[in-house]
C-alpha cells in the first residue's frame, strides 16, 4: 500500500486534471482596472502618516483598546506609573528591549523582565505585560507583535493586562504593509509566531453579547512615542 | 446511517415549531447583522474584495498539488513535523500516538471544527486522555455532551440561565445570570489547564506556501494560550487551507472577520511557523501539523463544485440562511452545518444519505451572496439534487420522468391528458390529495382555462 502522503498527492494530481472555470468576478478586476494604491477596495489605511494615525484612533476607540500618546520616552514611563497607579498593580511582567525596560523605569511596583526565563505560572500571576511590537496597523487598529518583540509567546497573552510600548514611526496604514515589513525584515527567518492583535480579548458565546477579557488580557493599552 | 433523512426531518419540524427558540436565535443574531453592516461599509468596494478573496483560494485549490509541496517543504524548514492522514481513522491514530509518545497527561485544546469532524475527543478520552476544549462556546458545549450548534458561534442556542446551571453542576460556582460573570467562571477554571497541559491541539484557518506559516482566527486568546504554554502543539487543518502567499491574507482575514462576526479583525490572527526557536523564551519544543484529505479529494475531482474548497468557514452563509435560523445547527446532523453544510456534506459522507439536505433549502440565494469568496452556493444545491437523482433516481423520479418521456413524445397523449386534466381540476380542489395537505391547506389550485394554449395559437393565430 503507498503511503499517506503519496497517496494524497496521486488523488489531488488525478482530481485537477480536469480544470475548473475561473471564478465569476463582478467587481472591476473583471474589467482589468489596476490602481497605484495597494488594493484600493479594502478598509483605508490613511495615504499620509497623519491620515493613518487618525484612522488608528478610531479603530481603537471602537475596540475599547486605550491609546496614549506620549512626546518622548521618559513620558512614557510616567504615563506607565500613572497607569499603574490608578489600577494597583502589584507585579509587572516586561520584554527586554530598550523601549519596555524605559517604559517600566519609573513603576512603583514589583517589575520582572519576563524573557529571562520561561515561568508559567510566574507570569499568569503578574498584574500586567508590558512589550514592544513589530509594526502597528492603522487601517484595522492591529498590533503585530512576534515572539521576538514581545518577549516570546506567553507575555502579551497571560497577564491580565497587555501594554504595548511602540513607536509613531512604526504605524503602517494596511495589513499588507505589515507583513510586507515582516517579511522584508526577517526573511526566512521569521519569529516562531507572529500575532495580530485587534483590541483586547473577547466573546460573543454567552447570548452573543460582548465581554471582554475571555481568555487574554481584559484591557489592551497602546503608548505611543512621538 | 439509513435514517438521517427520518431524523433530520422530525428535528427540523420540531425545531421550527418552537417560536420561542426561534425568536432567540434571531435576537442573538441581530446584532451581527448590525455590526457587519457596518464594517462591510468601511470597504472601500466589498464586492472587488470578494473577487480578490475567491481568486486568492481559487489559484490556491487549483494547483494544489504544487502550493502544498511548497508549504510543506517551508513548513519543514522551520523545524515543524508533517504528517498526512487519509481518513479521520488515520488522523486519530496520528494523534494519538503523538500522545503517547509523549506521556502526555493533559491535554487542552482551542477550537477547530476539522477535530469535530474526526470526532478526536471520543478517541483520546476512550484512549484515557483528559481533553478540554478551551473557546468558550466549545467548553460549553463539551459540558452539555452537545455537538457544535454553529460552527462559529458553538452555544449561540444556549440561554445564560442553562449556562448558569451547566456550570453550577459541573464546576459548582454559585449561579449568576450575568454573561461576564460566567465568561469570568470559565477564564478561572481554564487558566490553570493551559498551564498544566501537556498538549495543545488547534485548527488552523491558513497554510502560507510562502513562508511555510499557519494562522490561526480566533477571538478569545484561548488558541494564543493553546500555542504557547503546553510543550507540544498539534495543528490538524485539511489540506485545503493553503494560500500561495502571505499577502493574501491581508485579503482574507479582514474579510473572514467582517464576514463571519461582523469585526474589522478578529482579535487574534496569529501565525506559527514552527516549534521554539534558539534564542526564544518560550513556545512549544514540538509542533506537529496533521493534514487531513478525509474525501476533500473527492469534492477537489468534481470541477463543478470545487469551488465548495474555497471555504473559509466564516459561516456568514449560515448567519442568513432562512432554513438555519427556522431549523437550527443541530438538526442537520452534520459537521458542518448551514448551506456550506448542506453542500459538502453529501461530498464528505455521501450522497444517498445526505441528499436530503439539498432539499433544505429556498434556493433563495442569500448564502450566495454573503459569502466573501463567492461560492456559488444555491446553485451546488440544485447539482447535489441532480447528481442525486442520476446516481440513485427514487421511484418517484423514474416513474415522472418515465411517464413524462413517454406523453411528450406523443402529442396527442399529452393533449387528450390536458383535456382531462382541465375538466377535472374542480374536483382535485376538492379532493385530499396525497403530500400536498399542507400546501393546499391555504391555497386554491388555479381556475382551469377553457382551452389549452396550443387550441389558442392554433385558432387564434391560424
Amino acid at each position: 500500500m503507498p503511503d499517506a502522503r503519496s497517496e494524497i498527492f496521486a488523488r489531488i494530481r488525478e482530481a485537477l486534471k480536469v480544470k475548473a472555470p475561473k471564478p465569476h468576478l463582478k467587481g472591476d478586476a473583471a474589467a482589468g482596472k489596476t490602481s497605484a494604491v495597494a488594493k484600493p477596495w479594502l478598509p483605508e489605511g490613511g495615504e499620509t502618516a497623519e491620515a493613518s494615525l487618525t484612522i488608528l484612533a478610531e479603530q481603537l476607540a471602537k475596540l475599547k483598546a486605550v491609546l496614549i500618546r506620549v512626546p518622548d520616552q521618559a513620558a512614557a514611563a510616567r504615563a506607565l506609573a500613572e497607569l499603574s497607579q490608578a489600577k494597583s498593580w502589584k507585579k509587572v511582567a516586561y520584554h527586554g528591549a530598550p523601549l519596555a525596560r524605559t517604559a517600566v523605569a519609573e513603576l512603583g511596583c514589583v517589575t520582572w523582565e519576563a524573557d529571562a526565563s520561561f515561568d508559567k505560572q510566574g507570569l499568569e500571576g503578574c498584574d500586567a505585560g508590558v512589550t514592544t511590537c513589530e509594526a502597528i496597523v492603522a487601517q484595522l487598529g492591529s498590533v503585530l507583535v512576534s515572539s521576538a518583540s514581545s518577549g516570546g509567546r506567553a507575555l502579551s497573552i497571560l497577564p491580565h493586562v497587555h501594554v504595548v510600548v511602540a513607536d509613531v514611526a512604526q504605524v503602517v496604514p494596511d495589513l499588507g504593509a505589515a507583513l510586507a515589513l515582516t517579511q522584508a525584515r526577517h526573511g526566512d527567518t521569521m519569529p516562531s509566531m507572529l500575532s495580530f492583535i485587534t483590541g483586547p480579548s473577547r466573546t460573543g458565546d454567552i447570548e452573543r453579547i460582548l465581554v471582554l477579557g475571555a481568555h487574554g488580557p481584559k484591557e489592551l493599552y497602546l503608548i505611543l512615542i512621538g | 446511517m439509513a435514517d438521517s433523512k427520518a431524523i433530520f426531518l422530525k428535528d427540523a419540524a420540531v425545531n421550527a415549531a418552537d417560536g420561542d427558540q426561534r425568536a432567540f436565535i434571531r435576537t442573538a443574531l441581530g446584532g451581527y447583522y448590525v455590526n457587519r453592516d457596518l464594517q462591510k461599509a468601511r470597504y472601500r468596494d466589498w464586492e472587488r474584495a470578494r473577487d480578490a478573496a475567491s481568486m486568492a483560494k481559487w489559484s490556491a485549490v487549483n494547483d494544489l498539488a504544487n502550493v502544498l509541496e511548497k508549504f510543506v517543504a517551508n513548513f519543514e524548514r522551520n523545524g515543524g513535523v508533517v504528517h498526512w492522514a487519509r481518513d479521520a481513522e488515520e488522523a486519530r491514530a496520528i494523534i494519538l500516538k503523538i500522545a503517547d509518545d509523549a506521556k502526555a497527561k493533559a491535554i487542552v485544546k482551542s477550537k477547530c471544527m476539522t477535530s469535530e469532524e474526526i470526532h478526536l475527543n471520543d478517541a483520546l478520552e476512550k484512549a484515557g486522555y483528559g481533553v478540554v476544549e478551551s473557546d468558550l462556546g466549545e467548553f460549553i458545549q463539551q459540558l452539555r455532551g452537545e455537538a457544535p450548534y454553529h460552527f462559529v458561534f458553538p452555544c449561540m442556542h444556549v440561554k445564560r440561565e442553562a449556562i448558569s446551571e451547566l456550570f453550577t453542576k459541573h464546576l459548582g460556582t454559585a449561579p449568576t445570570n450575568s454573561p461576564e460573570e460566567l465568561t469570568m467562571i470559565a477564564r478561572r477554571h481554564l487558566r490553570q489547564l493551559y498551564i498544566d497541559a501537556d498538549i495543545g491541539i488547534t485548527g488552523a484557518n491558513f497554510m502560507v506556501a510562502e513562508t511555510g506559516q499557519i494562522s490561526i482566527t480566533e477571538n478569545e486568546g484561548n488558541a494564543r494560550l493553546t500555542a504557547a504554554l503546553p510543550r507540544i502543539h498539534i495543528a490538524l487543518s485539511g489540506i485545503e487551507k493553503v494560500v500561495h502567499k502571505l499577502d493574501d491574507l491581508s485579503v482574507l482575514l479582514p474579510m473572514l472577520a467582517t464576514a463571519g462576526a461582523g469585526q474589522p479583525m478578529t482579535c487574534y490572527n496569529t501565525l506559527y511557523s514552527g516549534p521554539r526557536k534558539k534564542g526564544e523564551c518560550d513556545g512549544p519544543e514540538q509542533f506537529h501539523l496533521v493534514l487531513l484529505d478525509n474525501a476533500r479529494t473527492r469534492l477537489l475531482a468534481d470541477p463543478e463544485q470545487r469551488d465548495a474548497l474555497h471555504c473559509i468557514r466564516c459561516g456568514a452563509c449560515l448567519n442568513v440562511c432562512p432554513i438555519f435560523k427556522n431549523i437550527g445547527g443541530l438538526a442537520y446532523g452534520t459537521t458542518y452545518q448551514g448551506p456550506i453544510g448542506s453542500v459538502i456534506t453529501p461530498h464528505l459522507r455521501g450522497l444517498k444519505q445526505w441528499n436530503h439536505l439539498s432539499g433544505a433549502s429556498s434556493l433563495c440565494g442569500a448564502c450566495t451572496d454573503a459569502c466573501p469568496v463567492r461560492i456559488d452556493l444555491h446553485h451546488h444545491l440544485l447539482h447535489n439534487r441532480r447528481n442525486a437523482a442520476k446516481e440513485s433516481p427514487t421511484l418517484f423520479d423514474r416513474v415522472f420522468h418515465h411517464g413524462f418521456n413517454f406523453v411528450i413524445q406523443r402529442p396527442w397523449l399529452f393533449a387528450a391528458g390536458g383535456r382531462i386534466f382541465r375538466a377535472t381540476l374542480p374536483l382535485l380542489q376538492k379532493l385530499p390529495l396525497p403530500y400536498m395537505g399542507a400546501w393546499m391547506k391555504t391555497r386554491d389550485l388555479p381556475k382551469a382555462p377553457a382551452r389549452s394554449f396550443r387550441d389558442q395559437w392554433n385558432q387564434d393565430h391560424a
